[in-house]
């Protein structure tokens, strides 16, 4: 009766968000008095997940499986959560799990809850928090069927290290036809960029900035930081950013630990996506901007000139502390 | 072809956020309620198949009366049928189990459902709709093409997007980026006119054993005072962030 923890991965490595959400599955297992298995897809190294709380590994190895394909991926964990007897699966929150966690609770009956931000109140009753109304609130959210399905936001628990490792077993789930009925035919991905979903630092430029053209500074900072790269709902209208990147209640939600917002005055829809960010910073020539009522640290000025300053102070502490 | 969109009646992206009835009902008061935008990028898209290819296009919602007005902006927006599953929404699976029990009689070749309802967040109805109708599923829709029995679809992933191919019947989760901003459509007088005509089909539920159930609601506690730091001293802030922080 083990907790189930999908632990995704991008080239043999696993995702910060994956190790994130194995220690959420510890957290519930030792709560249920029990261990974790996590299940892998088409990776040889798993040593590093007795790290972050996994017992047991499910290896699937399987060449049909090397791209992502929501409904085979969700029957083959729903034959792990089977053959485990689970009654508890974690997910992390990332485009691929939030594709597939509902097909996956359908096939196991299981109460699904999304945005999860903490452990269950108990282990009788399994009231979990999540945020709602685009992080402008919290629901407590009791799931009460016998299968439960969990989807844990990015940096709410965190990374925890726990004594232990993890036992490697090969796995082979019965696939059908019907679970190749969606098929890939292209992959475009922006390679060695930090994307959104996996960033520790978001960098994200308004209309303050006049142009796309002006989007150069924003890039440097972000290169400098490691940071990915992000705009305002009006940027991305007037086509100076791809929609990919735009921040807010009709966009993407962010929850980076740090979020610099430059010439974003911080519209409702705005703040709403980068609540659940835990430092936020805001360079903007407006003292009135709301966004300064929402922020940790502001600077009011001229990014024009604070920005590249910023980038040429932070080269210069990077390689101090290097 | 047969196109269905499933419409979430929401608060309206400017609204304050306040619960009732000891934080466990949602306040109402003074809040307008919308289509959900992530529904709207998907009804747009089914208007263009509507005039392009000659689809029909009903619209469905689950909820109580007063979501009707949301259901005839979504006529007079040029959709053809709407129906109302006269019942609360109270959980996703719920939803999509009303939704499920409408649709799979309805016959329907394409049906859209925004990605998630920007009030609960859950992101669980198109998936869990498809599972129970054992259709395909495609979700985080940025483009969608269809020719005969076959659709081509993009779908946005973490970090760019990617092509995938399905046979209908297929469920999508639109998201902005499957239209324009600027091709969302708002209902002119004829529409809203010719709405009053359209009709609007109330069905009774059916009976479904709830998953999930909200026990509480509560609002993030309130923020201290920003820090301001002088432009002219950006390593203050670089060490606030480094040593008070500790985000680099």
């Amino acid at each position: 009766m083990s907790v189930l923890v999908y632990i995704e991965s991008e080239e043999g490595k696993f995702k910060k968000a994956s190790l994130e959400v194995a220690s959420y599955a510890k957290g519930v297992a030792q709560m249920l008095g029990t261990t974790v298995t996590g299940v892998v897809f088409n990776a040889e190294d798993v040593s590093e997940l007795g790290t972050y709380g996994v017992d047991k590994v499910l290896k699937i190895n399987n060449s049909k499986l090397q791209d992502f394909n929501a409904e085979a991926y969700a029957d083959a964990l729903k034959q792990a959560v089977d053959k485990e007897v689970s009654k508890v699966v974690v997910v992390s929150q990332s485009a691929n799990s939030k594709y597939l966690a509902p097909l996956l609770a359908v096939h196991l009956n299981a109460g699904y809850a999304s945005n999860v931000v903490s452990l269950p109140e108990s282990a009788s009753s399994f009231v979990v928090k999540r945020t709602a109304f685009t992080n402008k609130a919290f629901s407590f959210t009791n799931i009460t069927t016998d299968i439960k399905v969990v989807g844990v936001s990015k940096n709410a628990f965190g990374l925890k290290e726990a004594q232990g490792a993890a036992t490697a077993e090969d796995f082979s789930p019965n696939l059908s036809e019907e679970d190749f009925s969606v098929n890939v035919t292209n992959v475009d991905k922006a390679k060695d960029k930090v994307t959104i979903a996996d960033a520790e630092i978001v960098v994200s430029g308004g209309r303050g900035l006049k142009g796309p053209e002006n989007w150069g500074m924003i890039e440097d900072l972000a290169e400098t930081l490691g940071a990915a790269t992000a705009c305002s709902k009006p940027v991305s209208d007037m086509g100076w950013r791809p929609h990919s990147e735009h921040v807010g209640q009709t966009g993407k939600p962010v929850a980076s630990n740090l979020y610099i917002a430059i010439g974003i005055s911080g519209a409702i829809q705005h703040l709403a996506g980068i609540n659940a960010s835990k430092v936020k910073v805001v360079i903007n020539n407006d003292p009135e901007a709301p966004f300064f009522k929402a922020a940790d640290y502001g600077v009011v000025g001229d990014a024009f000139e604070i920005v590249p300053k910023l980038n040429e102070k932070l080269k210069e502490f990077k390689a101090k502390n290097a | 072809m047969k196109i269905l969109v499933c419409i979430s009646h929401v608060p309206d992206t400017t609204s304050k956020i306040n619960f009732t009835d000891n934080n466990t009902k949602f306040d109402t008061n003074g809040v307008q309620f919308v289509i959900n935008p992530n529904d709207e990028f998907g009804l747009t898209r089914a208007m263009w198949f509507k005039e392009k290819q000659g689809a029909s296009v009903d619209v469905i919602n689950v909820g109580g009366a007063e979501t009707e007005p949301t259901l005839r902006k979504a006529l007079a927006i040029g959709a053809d049928n709407a129906i109302r599953v006269n019942t609360p929404a109270t959980d996703g699976f719920q939803v999509a189990k009303q939704l499920a029990n409408v649709a799979k009689e309805g016959g329907y070749d394409l049906i859209i459902a925004g990605r998630e309802s920007i009030d609960y967040n859950g992101g669980m109805v198109p998936g869990m709709l498809a599972a129970l109708l054992k259709a395909n599923f495609v979700n985080t829709c940025i483009g969608l093409e269809v020719e005969g029995t076959q659709a081509k679809v993009v779908r946005e992933i973490d970090g760019g997007k990617e092509t995938v191919t399905a046979k209908l019947p297929l469920i999508i989760g639109a998201q902005k980026g499957l239209v324009e901003e600027s091709d969302l459509r708002i209902p002119n007088m004829r529409g809203i006119m010719m709405a009053r005509k359209k009709p609007l089909n109330v069905v009774e539920p059916v009976d479904v054993t709830v998953q999930t159930k909200i026990e509480k609601f509560e609002k993030p506690a309130p923020k201290g005072a920003v820090k301001l730091i002088d432009p002219d001293n950006l390593d203050e802030l670089i060490q606030l962030l480094h040593t008070e922080a500790k985000v680099i």
